[in-house]
């Protein structure tokens, strides 16, 4: 990485909700990608021990007392960044979807100031994401809606896989949506906010424990919810005013 | 029969009801999670004011003579979902009251406990 790079404190927000038995991996190539990297495990209410195995491997662990949504967990580690004085932050989520040997690809156009919030998007044409066609439907359908309203093309809005500077964080820290596939909606805040969004392709690895359980009436259901919940945050006041572009 | 003017007061009192909605969401004093079954309630009473041979229909079937009743039915049907539903979030909220009461207590406890291990360092070290 550049010099500049190495100014910069990072923070890898890691939110997990019963994941001991993939976390303790994800934290350490994390680490073996850039030793730099602060680790913030939040535990969101598991009860399979993921807090104490990610304490064992080294991570910080914030512990929270019940369920909050992975909405209302990524929301604490960015409250944690922004009050420690972290310059970057990026989420990789602790069930190893995310592979940490991409973090630099995202982390790029952070560096070379193009965005505010860089998207790690897995349909932007390198590696072969699979999953369920009814899911990639519903993607594909956020990916148009969300792109109509923020005026770019997105292609994978419901990554999760992201990167935030000093701006964005401070903005999510205190505006985050907790809804179910709150990504989808944070895209729409960030373009309501005006950050630069920029989305880079990567690749993902399949889930290793557990899988969707989803049905296809259920995540009828949810598609309606989503969208319903990206039409009201159309317009919403919103929390925070505007700043002026520096 | 339905009266006309039956169905323009609550059609009107439907769209009102919805607008509020709206601008309660709107100005962020309603989360739209709890907005979803208050927004059904006001569709279906105003998609049953407005679509009258729906209102008839429904009547018939369940028997009613007077066919504005149905809609009272209807409406107070929905409003025992919504405070149903209230009694579920009004529980789950308590709960978590007390377990965040919980936590604070032992994080006090545990600061303290630190506290003055440090103190007592620190005096050692004097």
């Amino acid at each position: 990485m550049t010099e500049a790079a190495h100014a910069k404190r990072l923070i890898a927000i890691v939110p997990a909700l019963n994941e001991a038995a993939t976390i303790g991996r994800v934290i350490n190539e994390i680490r073996s990608v850039d030793s730099e990297f602060a680790i913030l495990v939040v535990d969101d209410g598991s009860d399979d021990g993921t807090g104490t195995v990610a304490e064992a491997a080294g991570a910080l662990v914030c512990r929270l007392p019940f369920n909050l949504g992975i909405g209302g967990a990524v929301q604490t580690g960015y409250r944690y960044a922004l009050a420690n004085g972290f310059d970057v932050a990026v989420q990789v989520d602790g069930d190893g979807q995310h592979d940490p040997s991409q973090l630099p690809v995202i982390l790029a156009p952070l560096y070379a100031g193009e965005a505010d919030v860089v998207i790690g998007s897995r349909f932007a044409g390198v590696g072969s994401y699979r999953a369920a066609r009814v899911r990639r439907l519903g993607m594909h359908v956020f990916a148009a809606v969300v792109s109509a309203i923020v005026r770019q093309p997105l292609t994978d809005t419901s990554s999760s896989f992201r990167a935030l500077n000093r701006r964005s964080l401070s903005l999510f820290a205190v505006d985050y949506p907790h809804g179910f596939l709150e990504t989808v909606e944070a895209t729409v805040l960030a373009g309501k906010y005006r950050l630069r969004l920029k989305e880079v392709p990567v690749t993902m690895r399949e889930r290793e424990l557990g899988r969707s359980s989803l049905t296809i009436p259920l995540s009828l259901f949810y598609t309606a919810k989503v969208l319903l919940a990206v039409f009201v945050s159309l317009f919403r006041r919103p929390a925070l005013r505007l700043e002026e572009e520096p | 029969m339905i009266p006309f003017r039956v169905s323009v007061v609550a059609a009107i009192a439907a769209a009102f009801f919805l607008l509020l909605i709206f601008e309660l969401i709107r100005s962020r004093r309603l989360q739209e999670r709890y907005a979803l079954l208050w927004l059904m309630t006001g569709a279906v009473i105003l998609l049953l004011s407005v679509w009258r041979d729906a209102l008839r229909l429904v009547a018939e079937q369940v028997g009613i003579a007077y066919p504005p009743s149905a809609l009272f039915v209807v409406g107070f049907l929905f409003i025992l979902v919504v405070l149903l539903h209230y009694s579920t979030v009004i529980s789950e909220l308590s709960e978590r009251n007390v377990l965040l009461a919980q936590d604070i207590a032992l994080l006090e406890e545990r600061l303290r406990t630190h506290e003055r291990a440090t103190e007592s360092l620190r005096a050692e070290g004097a």
